[in-house]
């Protein structure tokens, strides 16, 4: 059955689309939503574990053979990849169903969860894929999906927001498409395999440059790297909140996780890191962004946007830690992307609760809510925390390896500016909390409970892993080097 | 139980203690009566060790492991042994302070403000007990985040005020200086552990030793080392006995304590003398000891010039350690407990007035000696006992650090401590014979005081400490020979 697994991952959430749409106006697309996320959890987490035992796992999809057919490769980056998607995807399921029902009218919701179970199965796909041509196609069901959902956000500027994401995501796909087209003019596979073997015969080319170039570029966009971030405040602030949270903690991650997987498995290190050298410019636009990002989030006056900024940001870490392209910097970005995931999932989840209980996500609609919703509140502060990166959370882990990393090269411009933002971190977060804590509410407003249970327990669960993988982390570090010692060649 | 399992044990205690004091927060009889069971079983778990580390075991036990190599880890030696007895045996008094300080005041959220204050005392031991500087670094942070809540316990705007200075100070330092500087002593030495003679030599040239020192000395903002220090006047804000416990005890201590043990234990003294690193502490503590003295005398507000004065003795400590002799460490290291006893009867003192008067200013509390004559004595006792002078345990620190001063033949520590007796002399014994011997203000002929001693709850705790300081005179032998297994 485990054999299997690699196309049914794809499978469940691609004919989980359809099937809402047939539930029609019922509350069932919620149901069928929400058992294909779990599934598709189920079926992740099968992965991870037989490819940790077992090693990696090649799937010829079809059966055809791999230059001809397209081959699905799971090794442990794409597994860890794959599980953050799936789990996310089922708990901001598990927790959607109240702020959707809110957010969302009704006549729209199944396509609203046909959307959301497109948009899984691109990011999905896009991860467990061997084969280039084939993450564009995933990447493409993806994004369109996305486009959908950030215009069925219930303010008007969410078209905008959509509108601007289509623009600047499509030019990125497209660039990204023509690096793709480049790299097979050049060595005839779109295998990643193939490439990354044919790759260095032809590695002089200016064509493989070009390739190269239109690559980065377009997968920056995509995964909102600074200075190509604009699209991304505007998307999760008007984004259905249940939207945001999803977005937030897997869809640039995917991105990046392209970014790692081209640099590394098809163009080299040796290509990528020694004949170009797209360190230096990425780790220089990776400290700007999280310096500057950081920065713009102190100043934002709505939650969701000031967890937006934060986002670039925390991609930066990831970048930086790429673009140390050595075992603890590999190891520090791979955490990361996987802990940020955790963190703004969580995060983004208490922010549903507080619009789905106030009705919005202005910082003045947090006023006084560490009485009234103690718990999404605390919660919040947790996983603010883990922003800050405070010991025995899972931003420590991470900051711990970048650190580490930046020290071990000399980059001791790195190590002041991540440190830094650390600081700016404990700023933007605390706006928050001081806003819940000692601003009171409003007299006139009507009294405000308590989120409902099944929003509390998703988020909590989130926000409680980023407290045990920040405590235990010999999986989520484990499985961290493992993939940064096999992308760096297998030697530390 | 064997030592290592009380190691591990031990840290939990006010941790379960927290989780049961928010259980039984809706009865406030209950609720107290957790609070001061989980300070006595704390302390008959951490008293029977000293016995124990002084006989020269080093009990030693490991948590789990965070990252490969990083265990969160427990181990015992004399310094912790003196900083976890102070922070619990001192607990349980505050507790009982706190009960009649917070019921007089009628406080309100009495709840949340017992379990801050267990969670923070959990984290202090976890600082005593750590193994290693990762390990510190994690309770460090915990007792700043704990303790944030009682800061702002008012929730008005000047508690609002006050916490983000106390949170900025502290985190500032501590993500910037403290973090870096741990995690570059990993990448140069491949290991955190505190080993006697330190883990540095040999593993850095004078230059980066001369930087890490200042990062982990200005790192440590606990320790109130200026220019890092303006948290712990910011932190007043709070009420008395968090004052009392937290700003003159644990975590304060914590820092100094941390500063220390890195010295001795992450440096080693011989490395220091050495390389001279040390030279630019023993000046920035000396300054920081005249300048806080200097300003505790503007001050008219009483707790804002005892956090001056606090500011002050902590540098006594660094001072011990930076002057890197024998002597000089172990008069650091029991400054500790000394002034301990006596900066927390001083707070007491000055929360009881407040309770019975409601007077903050030192110019308002003229005469009221004659309405209060416990209360002052045991401010008298508490004075005489920070500036050092027989019969109170404070002159013995002092002694041992003039000596160490001595022994590293450098005169300006020597005139630095003299001058600050003088000063202490000078800010801290006006006010309880202003008390005593001056009229009260504004007071017609005939009439007499309408104030009277405030409830046993706070009366007595502050005659025990002040008892405290004189027992520490006569004691302070057993304490050096604690000490003297250090390093």
């Amino acid at each position: 059955m485990i054999a299997e697994h690699p196309v049914i991952q794809v499978l469940i959430p691609l004919l989980g689309a359809p099937l809402c749409v047939l539930a029609a106006r019922g509350v069932f697309a919620y149901w069928v939503a929400l058992a294909c996320s779990l599934a598709s959890l189920f079926v992740a987490t099968r992965l991870l574990t037989s490819v940790m035992a077992t090693g990696p796992i090649v799937y010829e999809l079809g059966g055809w053979a791999a230059p001809w057919g397209i081959e699905y490769r799971i090794g442990p980056l794409n597994s860890f990849v794959l599980l953050l998607v799936a789990l996310l995807g089922a708990l901001v399921m598990l927790a959607a169903k109240k702020s959707v029902d809110s957010e969302i009218p009704r006549e729209r919701r199944h396509f609203f969860y046909a959307a959301m179970m497109l948009c899984q199965t691109g990011l999905l796909g896009i991860t467990i894929t061997g084969d280039a041509f084939n993450v564009f196609v995933f990447l493409e069901i993806a994004a369109l999906s996305s486009y959908i959902l950030i215009a069925m956000g219930h303010q008007r500027r969410a078209l905008y927001a959509s509108y601007q994401y289509l623009i600047m995501g499509t030019i990125g796909s497209t660039f990204i498409l023509i690096s793709i087209g480049l790299l097979y003019q050049m060595t005839g596979t779109l295998n990643m395999a193939d490439l990354a073997a044919r790759l260095p015969a032809v590695g002089d080319t200016r064509t493989v440059l070009i390739s190269f170039a239109f690559f980065m570029v377009g997968v920056s966009l995509k995964m909102a790297l600074f200075p190509l971030h604009m699209w991304l405040p505007n998307a999760y602030t008007y984004a259905p909140s249940a939207v945001s949270a999803f977005l937030a903690a897997t869809a640039t991650k995917v991105a990046v996780y392209v970014m790692i997987r081209f640099l590394f498995s098809i163009y080299g290190p040796a290509f990528a890191f020694e004949k170009i050298d797209v360190s230096q410019i990425l780790g220089a636009l990776a400290l700007v962004g999280i310096v500057l990002m950081s920065a713009a989030a102190i100043f934002q006056t709505n939650v969701k946007r000031l967890l937006a900024y934060s986002s670039v940001a925390q991609i930066g870490y990831i970048v930086l830690g790429i673009s140390f392209a050595n075992v603890n910097g590999l190891t520090g970005g791979i955490v990361h992307l996987f802990n940020h995931g955790l963190m703004k999932g969580g995060l983004f989840l208490t922010v549903a609760a507080v619009v789905y209980r106030v009705g919005s996500s202005d910082l003045n609609a947090f006023r006084g809510l560490g009485r009234s919703m103690p718990i999404t509140m605390f919660l919040f502060v947790l996983g603010g925390l883990g922003m800050i990166g405070v010991p025995l959370t899972v931003g420590f882990i991470s900051k711990w390896y970048l650190i580490l990393a930046a020290i071990e090269t000399g980059h001791w411009l790195a190590v002041a500016l991540v440190l830094l933002s650390s600081l700016l971190a404990v700023i933007y977060v605390w706006r928050v909390v001081e806003f819940a804590y000692f601003q009171p509410r409003d007299r006139s407003s009507d009294p405000v409970g308590e989120a409902p249970l099944s929003m509390l327990v998703p988020t909590a669960i989130l926000v409680l892993a980023t407290i045990v993988f920040g405590v235990s982390t010999e999986w989520t570090v484990g499985v961290a080097r493992a993939a940064a010692v096999f992308l760096l060649g297998g030697h530390s | 139980m064997t030592h290592e399992m009380t190691l591990l044990v031990a840290p939990l205690v006010p941790l379960i203690g927290a989780a049961l004091v928010g259980l039984t927060g809706r009865s406030p009889n209950l609720r107290e009566t957790v609070s001061v069971v989980t300070g006595l079983v704390l302390l008959a778990l951490v008293a029977p060790l000293a016995p124990a580390v002084m006989n020269g075991a080093r009990p030693e036990a490991t948590v789990l492991e965070v990252l490969p190599g990083l265990p969160i880890a427990f181990a015992l030696e004399p310094l912790g042994m003196v900083f976890a007895l102070v922070a619990s045996g001192l607990w349980i008094v505050t507790t009982l302070y706190a009960i009649g300080y917070m019921r007089a005041h009628d406080e309100p959220s009495q709840t949340r403000f017992y379990v801050c204050f267990a969670l923070a005392i959990s984290a202090s031991v976890g600082i005593a007990f750590a193994a290693n500087l990762f390990t510190l670094f994690i309770f460090y942070e915990a007792l700043t985040l704990s303790t944030y809540p009682l800061v702002t316990h008012s929730r008005t705007a000047e508690a609002m005020r006050s916490g983000r200075v106390y949170l900025g100070v502290l985190l500032t330092t501590s993500i910037s200086f403290l973090l870096l500087a741990v995690i570059w002593t990993w990448f140069l030495t491949g290991t955190l552990d505190f080993t006697p003679g330190g883990i540095l030599a040999g593993k850095a040239g004078p230059m980066t030793i001369g930087i890490l020192l200042a990062l982990f000395a200005f790192g440590t903002g606990k320790a109130a080392l200026m220019p890092f220090h303006k948290w712990l006047p910011a932190a007043m804000v709070a009420p008395t006995p968090v004052s009392a416990l937290l700003h003159a005890v644990a975590v304060v201590k914590a820092g100094v304590f941390t500063v220390m043990k890195v010295i001795v234990y992450i440096f080693g003294l011989d490395l220091l003398t050495e390389t001279g690193a040390n030279e630019w502490l023993i000046y920035v503590s000396s300054g920081t000891i005249v300048l806080a003295s200097l300003i505790a005398m503007t001050k008219d507000n009483l707790k804002a010039r005892l956090a001056y004065s606090t500011i002050s003795q902590l540098s006594y400590i660094v001072l011990g350690a930076a002057l890197a002799t024998q002597a000089a460490m172990i008069g650091g290291s029991m400054h500790i407990a000394m002034h301990a006893f006596g900066k927390i009867t001083l707070f007491f003192c000055a929360g009881a007035i407040y309770v019975a008067t409601h007077k903050k200013n030192i110019s308002d509390m003229e005469g009221l000696g004659r309405a209060m004559p416990l209360t002052f004595a045991a401010f008298f006792i508490g004075s005489l006992s920070v500036i050092g002078l027989p019969p109170l345990g404070g002159m013995w620190s002092k002694w041992f650090l003039v000596l160490g001063a001595a022994d590293a033949g450098r005169m300006i520590p020597i005139v630095v401590l003299m001058v600050s007796s003088l000063l202490n002399v000078a800010y801290l014994l006006p006010i309880p014979l202003r008390a005593f011997f001056r009229a009260p203000k504004g007071l017609a002929a005939g009439e007499t005081l309408k104030y009277a001693e405030a409830p046993a709850f706070c009366l007595v705790p502050l005659c025990v400490t002040a008892l405290g300081c004189v027992v520490l005179f006569f004691y302070a032998d057993t304490i050096y020979r604690l000490l003297e297994g250090m390093g």
